[in-house]
């Protein structure tokens, strides 16, 4: 087999001895392998198909799909045979540096790796389906399935690493491929700023992301994830060290998760085509700072600290990010709002301890927001814009999308028994409980958890009402909206009965698989039929609040005169982030500092390297005319002219006369014999 | 018989031999001189085994091997000698001056 002969080099940790063969986790790798691989082959060959390379996606997905389905049943069968079941592990050496110390290539398969590994396989298959139809004839096609294939790959690669660095490598092909995707129609100004856009902010988080590896790593003394917890959790790192690390690496995830202050890039990501936007809210990229989190909960959760800064960003980002969700007139603005603040949920439980819950909505969100994101796509697709006062009435026009949509919406608001119910209810139950035995960090995040699930509530409606009800507001001379083609409603449907299912796995008691495949420490069980209620109830409020305020088609332009004019109006302008950013941040550096360094290049070290190059110039016309020609040539010329010399007065000794030459040897016989005989 | 008179033999043949080579022109000349002075100095060996009563005869068999390896010299320079005169007509020497600058 050529995986066991490729791994016979290989070296392990933690796990079972080499020459055992684990069955299906000894291909993991390929999970990854195979998208990357059908990049190139997209890229080089893709033109030249039929299907100008969808065919090639698709099919690289569905086989990374097929193989994590198996993947995913075997480590469920070995955590259910030992419950602290450490993960499968292999690894190849990349690099050595000596020390003992080397980079590894490897993978990392325990319950948190297989679940990511269904659902970015799952979403990513579904948006390459819908592509097909949603992209169909548009400009450069082929390379928007390379980047969807590079992006899927990369996303899985920073799920399967074992290793911090190998993370790092997934998480910036991700932000690439963000970059490419988002600024897919390029020529507009607008979409290629909001990809620049895209890419500097997250980065402004990864250099944290790097420096948080370094500090662990020199902490630790490698960038092993298994060999960093084991370090944290013997305490073999002091406190302040661990929560560097820790405060360093959760700025990667808000920057990749699009959590406050750095969250302004996701809403402007939506320039991206709309299959994109859900690729990169549901599955891969934004997820991407959440299981960063749970990946390295060990560093988290060693540190009170940095626990309570998780909780504190995820507490505020709900709820900023939920009050914009209200305002936005553009219905993919309304998700992507919608997606920080559910980020926000999964990342303040993650902060309050839940671990569970954290990455259970992850899983939950997954579904309902890639089905949302793939309905807008579908309602844009038939009206041709991307704004709310642009729709209404489709109800009936848009059947399919219609309903699996309403099913997204009340699975985002959290109504049971839909998904989104029962991750919020875990996550509220993990708050609700850590802030009972006294943690204040805790009960905060709990309240803010509460106002944001009415909020949410309350925004869903109004996107239902704006979209689907009331009068039509398009042109209804010129656009006739008609329900999209299967390869678009198929996905759909297919998401809608996740959205509504998903979160079965999830149920309370016994029932919770959820919780036996992924939880930190202990497994533990928490429900709370008054939480539910609760919770059921607030947000039943703001759905029948969005509702009543919305249900006749009202848009900004009544609220922006009432009496909350100057809330509006804060809302409207996003806080003025984006202008603080662009006049604090952006503009300084752009104009005034710039200028200056373009004044210093211009006038001080242009100059000094004119001046050098031209004394080198000079310097260098001296050495040739007065070294080079004269001494090294002249020598070596020199030396051939004598040697001509010396063979031009020797070549006349050689007669061709065989007797001179015995005559000659005869001579010297002589000579030889009168020296022998007198001269001694 | 003293060893002297054998030596002076052998010092006149040797001598005629590079008279020959030296002197004449003719290949076959030539060659036949070689083979006289290749003989000066087998008596010479032979002489000297003699006086000194070697009871190995080294002197002896080193004169067998000189004949020999003379047959052979012989038979290639007879060889180029024919080859010569076949492709010019002529075996003097003076005139297969080919080998010079």
């Amino acid at each position: 087999m050529v995986t066991s002969t490729l791994f016979a080099l290989a070296e392990t940790k933690h796990t079972e001895p080499l020459n055992q063969s684990a069955g299906i986790l000894d291909f993991s790798w390929l999970i990854a392998l195979i998208p990357i691989v059908s990049f190139f082959v997209i890229v080089f060959f893709g033109r030249r198909l039929r299907n100008k390379g969808a065919e090639i996606g698709i099919a690289a997905v569905l086989l990374s799909l097929l193989l994590s389905i198996p993947v995913f049943f075997k480590t469920i069968s070995n955590i259910n045979a030992d419950s602290h079941y450490a993960g499968f592990e292999r690894s190849l050496r990349w690099m050595n540096f000596g020390d003992g110390k080397s980079l590894e290539l490897g993978v990392k398969v325990d319950g948190l790796t297989a679940v990511m590994l269904l659902v970015v396989c799952f979403v990513s298959l579904m948006v390459h389906i819908y592509s097909t139809a949603y992209m169909k004839g548009e400009v450069r096609f082929t390379f928007f399935y390379a980047a969807l294939s590079l992006f899927t790959g990369s996303m899985l690669n920073l799920v399967l690493a074992n290793n911090l660095l190998q993370m790092l490598v997934g998480w910036e092909g991700v932000g690439v491929c963000s970059y490419f995707l988002i600024g897919h129609y390029w020529e507009d100004r607008e979409n290629s700023n909001a990809a620049i856009k895209a890419f500097l902010t997250t980065r402004i988080g990864d250099v944290g992301f790097m420096f948080g590896i370094f500090v662990l790593y020199f902490a630790a003394g490698s960038f092993n994830i298994g060999v960093i917890s084991e370090a944290v959790e013997a305490g073999a790192i002091s406190k302040g060290i661990l929560t560097a690390g820790a405060v360093l690496l959760f700025c990667g995830a808000i920057g990749k998760s699009a959590q406050v202050p750095l969250h302004v890039w996701l809403p402007d990501a939506m320039a991206g085509p709309t299959p994109v936007s859900a690729l990169i809210h549901a599955a891969t990229m934004v997820v991407a700072g959440v299981y960063l989190v749970a990946r390295m909960y060990a560093v988290f959760h060693s540190s009170i600290a940095a626990l309570n800064e998780v909780a504190i960003i995820g507490a505020i980002t709900m709820l900023i990010a939920a009050l914009l969700a209200l305002v936005q007139d553009d219905i993919k603005r309304v998700l992507a709002y919608s997606t920080i603040s559910q980020l926000a949920y999964m990342i303040a439980a993650l902060g309050v301890g839940g671990y569970t819950a954290g990455v259970f909505h992850i899983w939950t969100h997954a579904w309902f927001k890639a089905l949302l994101f793939l309905g807008a796509g579908s309602i844009i697709h038939a009206v041709h814009s991307n704004n709310m006062s642009d729709m209404g009435g489709l109800k009936e026009k848009m059947p399919i999308t219609y309903r699996t949509y309403l099913i997204g919406c009340i699975a985002l608001a959290g109504f049971f028994p839909l998904a989104g119910f029962w991750s919020k209810d875990e996550i509220l139950v993990a708050a609700y409980s850590a802030g009972r035995d006294g943690n204040s960090v805790a009960m905060f995040v709990f309240v803010t958890a509460m106002v944001t699930a009415f909020l949410t509530a309350c925004y869903v409606a109004r996107m239902l009402a704006l979209t689907f009800f009331g009068p039509p507001k398009y042109d209804i001379n010129k656009v006739h909206p008609h329900e999209s083609p299967p390869a678009m409603t198929v996905p759909l449907i297919l998401l809608a009965i996740l959205a509504i299912a998903g979160g079965w796995v999830g149920l309370p008691g016994e029932l919770n698989l959820f919780g036996r495949w992924v939880h930190f420490g202990d497994a533990h069980e928490a429900f709370s039929w008054g939480l539910a209620i609760a919770s059921t109830l607030v947000a039943g409020a703001g759905f029948a609040t969005g509702w009543m305020i919305f249900r006749h088609g009202k848009t900004r332009v009544d609220l922006a005169g009432g009496r909350f004019g100057y809330l509006y109006r804060l809302l409207q302008n996003k806080y003025y982030l984006d202008d603080i950013y662009m006049g604090g941040i952006v503009r300084p550096i752009r104009d005034q500092l710039s200028r200056f360094a373009y004044w210093t290049n211009q006038r001080i070290i242009d100059p000094i390297v004119n001046v050098a190059g031209a004394s080198m110039v000079g310097l260098g016309n001296k050495t040739y005319r007065h070294v080079d020609q004269p001494v090294i040539d002249g020598f070596v010329n020199g030396a051939a002219r004598f040697t001509g010399l010396i063979g031009a007065t020797v070549k006349f000794w050689q007669t061709g006369n065989v007797q001179l030459y015995a005559g000659l040897l005869f001579a010297g016989i002589g000579l030889f014999v009168a020296t022998f005989l007198f001269a001694r | 018989m003293p060893v002297q008179w054998l030596l002076l033999l052998s010092a006149f043949l040797f001598s005629v031999g590079i008279y020959g080579v030296l002197a004449r022109r003719n290949a076959v000349i030539v060659l036949m001189s070689i083979e006289v002075m290749l003989n000066a100095v087998n008596l010479n060996l032979v002489a000297f085994n003699a006086m000194l009563k070697d009871a190995a005869v080294v002197g002896q068999i080193f004169a067998l091997f000189v004949i020999t390896i003379a047959a052979a010299e012989l038979g290639v320079g007879l060889a180029i000698v024919i080859l010569i005169y076949r492709n010019r007509t002529t075996v003097s020497i003076d005139e297969v001056s080919l080998m010079k600058w």
